[in-house]
C-alpha cells in the first residue's frame, strides 16, 4: 500500500481520548476543521511540513504513531496567533504541548528537550550562571546569582523527567526506534 | 511605593543584562521598587512540552517564593509571564492538580497557596505608572526617532489569562509608550508576527525566515530602530540579525533596543548606563544630550 494511504485498520480510535485527558488537550474534539489555525500560522506559511489543522485531523482519526513519532510536532512556535482566532477554542499550542508530552512518554525524545532537562538538572536553570557570567553581571551593576540545583533535582527525582529524557523509563515505546531520528 | 518581586527567569540574567540593567535603573524613579528573590528559578516554560507536572512544579516553586515575601511578581521575559500566569490560574482553579504539585513541592519545603499576581514590566509601566507619569519623568524626549514596536507573543497572548489588558489583535500599549517618550511609533506590515524564537532549536531556517521577514517589513516602513520587551525576541532580532541576513537574505543594520533602554535614555540616563554596548547591532542613533 502506498505510504500516504491511510489504512483504517491501523487507526487507534482511543487516541483522541488519550490526548483529551492530557492537560492542554481537553478541547481537541471540538475542532470542526475550519482551517483558521493553518491560515493564521506563521510557521505554516513558510514550512510545508507543519500544518496544525492537518495534525488535529490526524489525531482525531487516530493516527497515533504517525502523529506521536513525527518531526512536525516540534514545529509549533507557541505564538498563540491561532489560539486567539480558533472559533472552537481548541487551544492549539496547548494541544501541541499535550501531544509532545505523550510523544516523550512514547520514546520520541527530541534532543532539544533532553538538553533543557540536562541544563536544568546541571545548573537549576536553563543557562549557566557561573563565575564568568557573574563577573559580567557585576560589571554591569547587577547582583550575582547563585545557582540552586538541589531543589530542581529533588523535583526531577520525583517526576522522573530526567530518566524519561535519558530514555531510562520503560512504558509506551511506539517511537522508541524512529523517534529520535 | 509598591514593591515587586523581580522575576528574571533563565535568559534575561545571562543574555539580557542590558534589559535587566535598564529596568532596574528606571523603576524607582517611576514609583515602583524591585526586590530580588534568591529562590526564584526557571518558570517551567521549557518543560511544558515535555512533562506538564514538572513544568507546573517549577512555576509553583517560584510563585510560592513570592508568596512567602508577600509580593506580587514583575517579569521581564514574556514567556515567563505567560507560563507563570497560566500556572497560577490553573493551580488556583484545579484542586487535584494543586494537591499533586504541592506534594512534590513539599520536598523542597515550599507550598503553593495562590496569593501572588504576575505582571509584565511593560504592563506595570502602562497600568501602575501610567503614560502621564512616564511623560513627566522624561527629561530628554527622543524627538524625531522613528521606532517600530514588536509586541511579541506572550505579552498579550493567550488573551484569556490577561484580564482584558490591551488587545491581542490590535495592540496599542507599546506604541503609546513609544509616544510617551517623545519618539514616533511606526506602523508596519504583519506587525503581530512572532519572532520565531520558539522553534529556533527545532528548525533554525524557518525561525530565521520569520525573524527576517519582520526585519524587512520594519526596514521598509522607514523605522530607525525597533523595540521589544522579551529576551527571546531580542536574541532573534538583535543577536541573530546577522545570521538571518546571511542565511535568509537582506541587509538591515536595524538597531533593536529593549523598551526600558529607550525609556532610560529619555529619562536622561547615559547610553552606558542603559548598557547599549550589549546590543549586538550597533546603535548609532542620535540621542539628545544625556545628563551625566
Ligand atoms: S481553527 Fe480551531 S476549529 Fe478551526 S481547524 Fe483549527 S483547531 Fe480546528
Ligand atoms: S501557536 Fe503554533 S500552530 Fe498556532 S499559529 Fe502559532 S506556530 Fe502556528
Amino acid at each position: 500500500m502506498a505510504d500516504d494511504v491511510i489504512d483504517a485498520d491501523e487507526l487507534d480510535p482511543g487516541f483522541k481520548y488519550e490526548i483529551s485527558k492530557q492537560p492542554g488537550g481537553e478541547n481537541l474534539k471540538l475542532c470542526f476543521q475550519c482551517g483558521t489555525c493553518s491560515g493564521t500560522c506563521p510557521v505554516r506559511a513558510i514550512n510545508d511540513k507543519y500544518n496544525p489543522r492537518r495534525i488535529i485531523r490526524m489525531a482525531l482519526l487516530g493516527m497515533r504513531k504517525e502523529v506521536l513519532c513525527s518531526d512536525f510536532i516540534w514545529l509549533c512556535s507557541t505564538c498563540y496567533a491561532c489560539h486567539e482566532r480558533c472559533p472552537q477554542n481548541v487551544r492549539i499550542p496547548e494541544l501541541m504541548f499535550a501531544i509532545r508530552n505523550i510523544a516523550l512518554r512514547e520514546g520520541n525524545i527530541h534532543p532539544v528537550y533532553k538538553g533543557y532537562v540536562d541544563a536544568l538538572d546541571g545548573h537549576g536553570r536553563l543557562l549557566e550562571v557561573g563565575e564568568f557570567e557573574n563577573e559580567k553581571r557585576v560589571k554591569y551593576g547587577l547582583p550575582p546569582i547563585a545557582e540552586e540545583k538541589e531543589r530542581v533535582r529533588k523535583i526531577f527525582h520525583h517526576t522522573r523527567i530526567k530518566d524519561r529524557t535519558d530514555g531510562k523509563l520503560k512504558g509506551g515505546e511506539a517511537c522508541a526506534t524512529e523517534g529520535s531520528k | 511605593m509598591k514593591s515587586y518581586a523581580l522575576f528574571l527567569g533563565c535568559t534575561v540574567p545571562v543574555r539580557g543584562m542590558h534589559y535587566e540593567a535598564s529596568a532596574r535603573l528606571i523603576s524607582d524613579k517611576l514609583g515602583f521598587h524591585l526586590v530580588d528573590v534568591p529562590e526564584f528559578g526557571c518558570c517551567g516554560f521549557p518543560l511544558e512540552g515535555a512533562d506538564h507536572l514538572t513544568s507546573y512544579v517549577m512555576a509553583a516553586m517560584s510563585l510560592a517564593a513570592a508568596e512567602r515575601k508577600d509580593l506580587d511578581i514583575v517579569t521581564l521575559c514574556s514567556a515567563c509571564t505567560a507560563t507563570l500566569t497560566k500556572a497560577n490560574k490553573k493551580l488556583k482553579e484545579d484542586r487535584a492538580l494543586r494537591e499533586e504539585v504541592n506534594k512534590v513541592l513539599a520536598e523542597t519545603g515550599a507550598e503553593f497557596k495562590g496569593k501572588t499576581n504576575i505582571k509584565h514590566f511593560a504592563r506595570v509601566l502602562v497600568e501602575e505608572v501610567g503614560y502621564d507619569k512616564i511623560k513627566a519623568a522624561v527629561t530628554n524626549p527622543l524627538t524625531g526617532l522613528k521606532v517600530a514596536a514588536h509586541y511579541g507573543c506572550h505579552y498579550l497572548k493567550p488573551s484569556e489569562i490577561y484580564e482584558g489588558f490591551d488587545s491581542s489583535e490590535r495592540p496599542v500599549t507599546l506604541d503609546k509608550l513609544i509616544e510617551a517618550i517623545g519618539a514616533t511609533h511606526i506602523e508596519y506590515e504583519d506587525k503581530l508576527q512572532c519572532c520565531g524564537g520558539g522553534i529556533l532549536g527545532f528548525d533554525e531556517l524557518s525561525a530565521l525566515k520569520m525573524t527576517q521577514s519582520k526585519l524587512q517589513h520594519i526596514k521598509e516602513a522607514g523605522a530607525d530602530a525597533m523595540t521589544f520587551i522579551c529576551p527571546f525576541c531580542a536574541v532573534m532580532y538583535d543577536a541573530n540579525q546577522k545570521t538571518a541576513e546571511m542565511k535568509v537574505g537582506g541587509k538591515f543594520a536595524l538597531p533593536g533596543l529593549y523598551f526600558p533602554q529607550l525609556l532610560g535614555l529619555a529619562m536622561g540616563y547615559t547610553p552606558k548606563q542603559v548598557a547599549l554596548d550589549l546590543n549586538r547591532v550597533k546603535v548609532n542613533l542620535k540621542f539628545p544630550e544625556a545628563k551625566a
